[in-house]
């Protein structure tokens, strides 16, 4: 159970080359998409819906003006996460032991 | 929920927190199915891209302290705040990336005090690994009390509640997922924050009309400024060199001294370049090359968050009135702690409550928020990482299997995040958090940096002289602190850290020189990889490197960096 468990959709890919598989949802960058985007969203309809409140910001629409430009950077995110994805390698090779460091040092990973 | 709240929020507001904190703790559930052992936990597994810890490097340091003390130094002092960032920080960070991090990632320790251990030995690894440990429930602390202190003002919860719960949030995502948790969220954290700060600095420019607008307010307010309020003259508040108003020395030939030598060097160097917190990200990498660009890449963000930061503190000063009764001297009532508006009140509560609408202002809180949990977990990762392996592992329980070592990482996740309820109580007793932190790192990171750079360069250097070095060191800065707090050494604002940490880092070297000729140095079998003349090129370097097109190589890109920084500091 150590390192089965980051497996989403490996079951075709792990046929095709063994040893890797690509981060999809855990892919930093499609959560700093979505929560741009969401918050861009959800910006944008209070600057058209919400109240202006213009006496704070000197007449300008901050909500509007803010949430589209979050939207624009979260959609870069995600269309970049889409045309480049993290392939993640199933094994991560473990740092050298250090022979002044107290044993026993890494576990195995269990052998396929 | 109580009345007078100091921000009034709206159902929108708490509408964009909320999701904010489902991102927070969904990020923890997933890193929790990537945890497999403790190298995950401790040091994500060796497995992330350059952009993510080069962001994450900034961001563990992108606290509630940076936020609130910078921008209430903005408002204090203005401009000349802009050396923290600009001396204080940038060379350093290149530094680090292309002098140091290849011993660091290439010699494969787990921790800055493993380093220690291993060019030392016993007697600097112990003082190395147990005041960083302490420093790190320290700064935690000062985390925590900012974090507690926007949740008393959004929700009018009092302080020690606020504290608890704030308190339980962090730790719940890095028990779960450890540093990949903590990194993943710094980097969600530098959006949020970015988006957060820009709209408000911009908007906030508009409200004084421009960067014209703001100088001509910055120099009437300080012409018209009682003299008894000592606020520094425009012209002052407005460049950053020599930059009196910051080091507090009437001369500006030592004012310069100060901040170059003080700041920029010892301090900052010793900061940025020995700091687990930071370092640990950069461990965090997939290769030498990408653990080397890390703080690089961190280095170009890092030169412009002054502009989201000090400016927004700067036009707080002329555009709130609390702010401009301060400056003036006054003790406006109201602020965060409940004892009257404090600089530290500068972005966070009043700027935000005068220049965002509904809406935004909730972003603003997220993004808060946002770093004041980020900083606590940086704190926090790093420390049960050194408690973990350099403490319990070296010392208390060895040889026993890695799922036990994972689980002590876990309990020393909570038993920090107690402490750091405590030690926040110590933290809100000072009124400059700045001033605070300043003074612990006087203490414990310019020793530290002495010790490092000539341990990494002399391999002459003995084991003995490495304790010693680092204790007396210390104790000077200890020291001279107290001198200045008794009044013996009379320099304002924070030219008594600077001088602590001169002072530290001078008796440090001239120490450590004195006692490694009469002590006997390790052989020099036993120091590749730990010092500089005893380690092939190929230890030092990544073979892959030279492939690379070169705005993707280490050193064109630190020389990009630093140009850029050096047009900054003649810009303004």
């Amino acid at each position: 159970m150590s390192n089965t468990s980051n497996t989403s959709d490996t079951s075709d890919t792990t046929r095709e080359t063994g040893s890797t598989h690509k981060a999809g949802v855990f892919d930093i960058r499609n959560i700093i998409g979505a929560l741009l985007a969401l918050y861009g969203v959800i910006l944008t309809l209070a600057g058209l819906l919400g109240e202006h409140e213009p006496e704070k910001t000197g007449g300008v629409n901050a909500n509007l003006w803010t949430g589209i430009a979050l939207l624009l950077v979260g959609g870069f995110f995600i269309a970049w996460a889409r045309m480049r994805p993290i392939v993640v390698p199933e094994h991560v090779e473990a740092p050298d032991d250090d022979p002044t460091r107290p044993a026993p040092q890494r576990r195995r990973p269990p052998v396929h | 929920m109580s009345s007078d709240t100091l921000i009034n929020a709206s159902w929108l507001d708490y509408l964009l927190v909320a999701i904010y904190f489902a991102f927070v703790l969904g990020i923890g559930v997933m890193a929790r199915r990537s945890v497999s052992d403790s190298i995950d936990f401790f040091l994500s597994g060796r497995s992330l891209p350059a952009w993510v810890t080069g962001l994450a490097f900034i961001s563990a340091n992108l606290g509630a302290v940076e936020i609130m003390g910078m921008s209430a130094n903005g408002a204090e002092i203005g401009l000349p705040t802009v050396h923290y960032f600009w001396v204080g920080a940038v060379p350093a960070m290149l530094f680090l990336g292309v002098v140091m991090m290849p011993f660091y990632y290439g010699s494969k320790v787990r921790s800055v005090p493993e380093f220690m251990y291993r060019r030392f030995g016993t007697g600097a690894h112990l003082v190395n690994a147990i005041s960083f440990a302490v420093a790190q429930l320290l700064i935690a602390g000062v985390n925590l009390a900012l974090l507690a202190g926007i949740v008393h003002a959004l929700l009018g919860w009092p302080i020690w509640i606020a504290l608890v719960v704030a308190g339980a949030i962090v730790l719940s995502y890095i028990t779960l997922g450890g540093l990949s948790a903590a990194i993943y969220n710094e980097v969600l954290q530098f959006f949020v924050i970015v988006a957060s700060l820009l709209p408000l600095t911009l908007i906030g420019l508009h409200r004084v009309g421009g960067w014209d607008g703001l100088t001509e307010k910055i120099t009437a307010a300080a012409d018209k400024a009682p003299a008894s309020a000592e606020v520094a003259p425009a012209a002052q508040q407005l460049e950053s060199w020599p930059g009196q108003a910051l080091s507090g020395f009437d001369s500006s030939l030592l004012s310069v001294i100060g901040i170059v030598f003080g700041l920029g060097f010892v301090l900052s160097f010793g900061y940025w370049t020995t700091n687990f917190v930071e370092v640990q990200r950069a461990m965090a990498s997939d290769s030498i090359s990408a653990a080397r660009k890390t703080p690089i890449i961190g280095a170009f963000p890092k030169m412009f968050i002054p502009f989201i930061v000090i400016v927004p503190g700067m036009i707080s000063a002329v555009l709130v009135q609390e702010m401009v009764d301060l400056k003036n001297g006054g003790t406006p009532a109201g602020g965060a702690s409940g004892d009257g508006v404090a600089y530290n009140d500068a972005l966070l509560l009043l700027l935000m409550r005068d220049v965002l609408p509904n809406g935004l202002l909730g972003l603003a809180i997220a993004g808060l928020l946002a770093a004041f949990m980020a900083g606590m977990a940086a704190n926090i990762s790093a420390f049960n990482t050194v408690f973990s392996y350099d403490l319990w592992q070296r010392y208390i329980r060895r040889d026993h299997s890695d799922d036990y070592y994972l689980r002590i990482g876990r309990l020393a996740t909570v038993a920090a995040t107690v402490i750091a309820i405590f030690t926040a109580r110590i933290a809100m007793g000072y009124t400059n958090v700045m001033d605070y932190l300043q003074t612990l790192f006087g203490f414990f990171n310019a020793p530290l940096f002495a010790t490092f750079i000539l341990g990494m360069f002399w391999k002459r250097m003995t084991p003995t002289a490495g304790w010693v070095g680092l204790v007396a060191g210390t104790l000077s800065a200890i020291a001279v602190d107290r001198l200045a707090a008794a009044g013996v050494i009379d320099l304002p604002g924070q030219g008594a850290a600077f001088l602590a940490a001169s002072t530290a880092f001078v008796v440090d070297i001239v120490l450590s020189v004195v006692v490694s000729l009469v002590t006997k140095p390790k052989p020099a079998s036993e120091l590749r990889g730990l010092v500089y003349s005893e380690t092939p090129r190929e230890d030092r370097t990544d073979p892959d490197e030279a492939a690379m097109p070169w705005w993707r190589r280490t050193v064109p890109l630190a020389g990009i960096a630093l140009a850029m920084v050096v047009v900054l500091n003649i810009a303004f």
